[in-house]
């Protein structure tokens, strides 16, 4: 925490320019504003791994950091620019993606680290319109993407009601990489998966993912406010994983194959009620549909007590259903008569829940009595899923103003 | 038996149904207290980042959450 502290004071003292000016208005210089660090452990096991087929331990370890920088400038006009600097560190380290070329004891599919830094510029106006425009970028090993956005949002004159519209892109790009067993002859990546080494250059395929984000937000009373959400998701090119195995029922064994498109269309309503003078009520449902055959509700509710005016934690519930992909089969239950097949059971029938409880200190002189630490939060949770597939995550937010 | 659709789609209207018929009387910016509570906002908080990512990737479907939508990294 001290190291963050000092990489923020560090910051700041580029974020601030002063300088005197006898001009008739007076100069508001861009300011750091605030320091956000996120950083999660994530840990699952399961015995469906889609790598090899649809069984196989889908044991993974994740370590993600992300670190963002807020900063604010307002002009002569009394425009309010937000400029948000993001970089996102995840590290991580899997079983089942060992399993690409099985006859080593470990390879370099067994882990990896991906890069994704991102900054987003928004404006707001005297009219209470914001408009804002974003550009990220994620590198790693097997997966470039890069991204664009723009968003448009627009407060009504009580600042009761808001709508907003997000327009985001990514133009993302694979690597190739097949079972080992699988690779044509001369191809398939080469020296991924323990030394083998086809010397011919590795094949790229692309996927694009174009998204409209609709929301709009209400003000029922003093106590009460609501939000609708609504998405519109295109993705083209290669939506399947190359490196995933699918075995049919006649014994022969292929590499996934998922159409060229996909439509999605999910519909969420959040919900926040402050009870009394201590609690809260979150709630959150989300109604999924796509042309790949899902349905699925999402359920959530959190009840954050005050136990202080300066703590509050947090438990909550996650429930989740889904109805199975058209092209879904289990090990070995493939047929060859389909043009599409996997056995990811990512997309099969399943229900799981979520639960656990978080806590959040925001004392009056700062956390550990530093002036500018102003919050720390930290959340656990638990996800038990009706295949098998568990998993633990902890979670801790850092909050410098 | 249940019917899971129907029992989805009942909990949802609930809130709706039970106060979204109260009146929404314009609230002043001085009687916001409640409203500005940092727990009361109503976008996912930053703690909760990694876990809708997990949440995409594990699960088929994403979206409506402020989160990923798809696209952007090898993991949807």
């Amino acid at each position: 925490m001290a190291l963050l502290f000092s990489f923020y004071q560090f910051l700041s003292a580029f974020g601030q320019a002063s300088h005197t000016d006898s001009s008739t208005y007076s100069k508001r210089p861009l300011k750091l504003e605030e320091v956000n660090f996120v950083s999660s452990y994530y840990n699952q096991d399961g015995n469906n791994s889609a790598v090899t087929g649809g069984i196989g331990t889908e044991k993974l370890v994740d370590l993600a950091n992300v670190l963002d920088l807020v900063y604010l400038k307002t002009d002569k006009h009394n425009r309010l620019y937000n400029l948000n600097l993001e970089m996102g560190i995840d590290h991580y380290t899997s079983a089942s993606s060992d399993k690409i070329d099985p006859s080593t004891v470990s390879s370099a599919s067994s882990h990896d680290t991906r890069y994704y830094p991102s900054i987003t510029l928004s404006r707001k106006d005297n009219k209470r319109t914001t408009l804002g425009i974003g550009l990220s970028y994620s590198n790693e090993f097997d997966y470039t993407s890069w991204g664009i956005g723009a968003s448009y949002t627009k407060a009504s004159k009580n600042n009761n009601r808001e709508f907003s519209v997000h327009l985001q892109s990514y133009f993302d790009q694979w690597t190739v990489i097949y079972p080992i067993e699988l690779r044509p002859p001369g191809g398939g990546f080469s020296g991924h998966g323990g030394g083998r080494k086809d010397n011919v250059p590795n094949t790229y395929k692309p996927r694009d993912s174009y998204s409209s984000s609709f929301s709009y937000s209400w003000v029922i009373n003093k106590r009460f406010q609501m939000m609708t959400l609504m998405d519109l998701i295109y993705q083209t090119g290669l939506l399947a994983t190359d490196y995933q195995r699918v075995y049919f029922t006649d014994n022969s064994e292929r590499i996934e194959n998922l159409p060229g498109k996909r439509f999605k269309l999910p519909l969420g309503l959040r919900a926040n009620y402050f009870i009394g003078d201590r609690v809260i009520m979150r709630l959150y449902y989300r109604y999924y549909m796509d042309d790949w055959g899902i349905r699925s509700n999402t359920l959530s509710l959190e009840m954050p007590v005050k136990i202080t005016p300066f703590m509050s934690i947090s438990p909550f519930y996650r429930y989740y259903q889904q109805t199975v992909a058209d092209y879904f089969a289990p090990y070995g239950m493939s047929t060859t008569g389909q043009t599409y097949y996997t056995s990811d059971y990512d997309l099969s029938k399943f229900s799981s829940q979520f639960f656990g409880a978080g806590i959040r200190f925001t004392p009056e002189n700062g956390v550990f009595k530093m002036k500018h630490f102003t919050s720390l939060e930290l959340r656990y949770g638990h996800y038990i899923r009706t295949t098998g597939l568990v998993s633990d995550i902890i979670s801790l937010n850092a909050t410098f103003k | 038996m249940i019917n899971q659709r129907v029992f989805f789609r009942t909990i949802a209207c609930m809130p709706i149904l039970i106060f979204g018929l109260q009146s929404c009387a314009p609230v002043k910016e001085y009687q916001k207290q409640y409203l500005n509570d940092n727990e009361m906002q109503l976008s996912a908080r930053k703690v909760e980042k990694s876990e809708n990512s997990f949440q995409s990737y594990r699960e088929g479907s994403a979206g409506a959450n402020g989160g990923k939508t798809g696209g952007g990294c090898g993991c949807n």
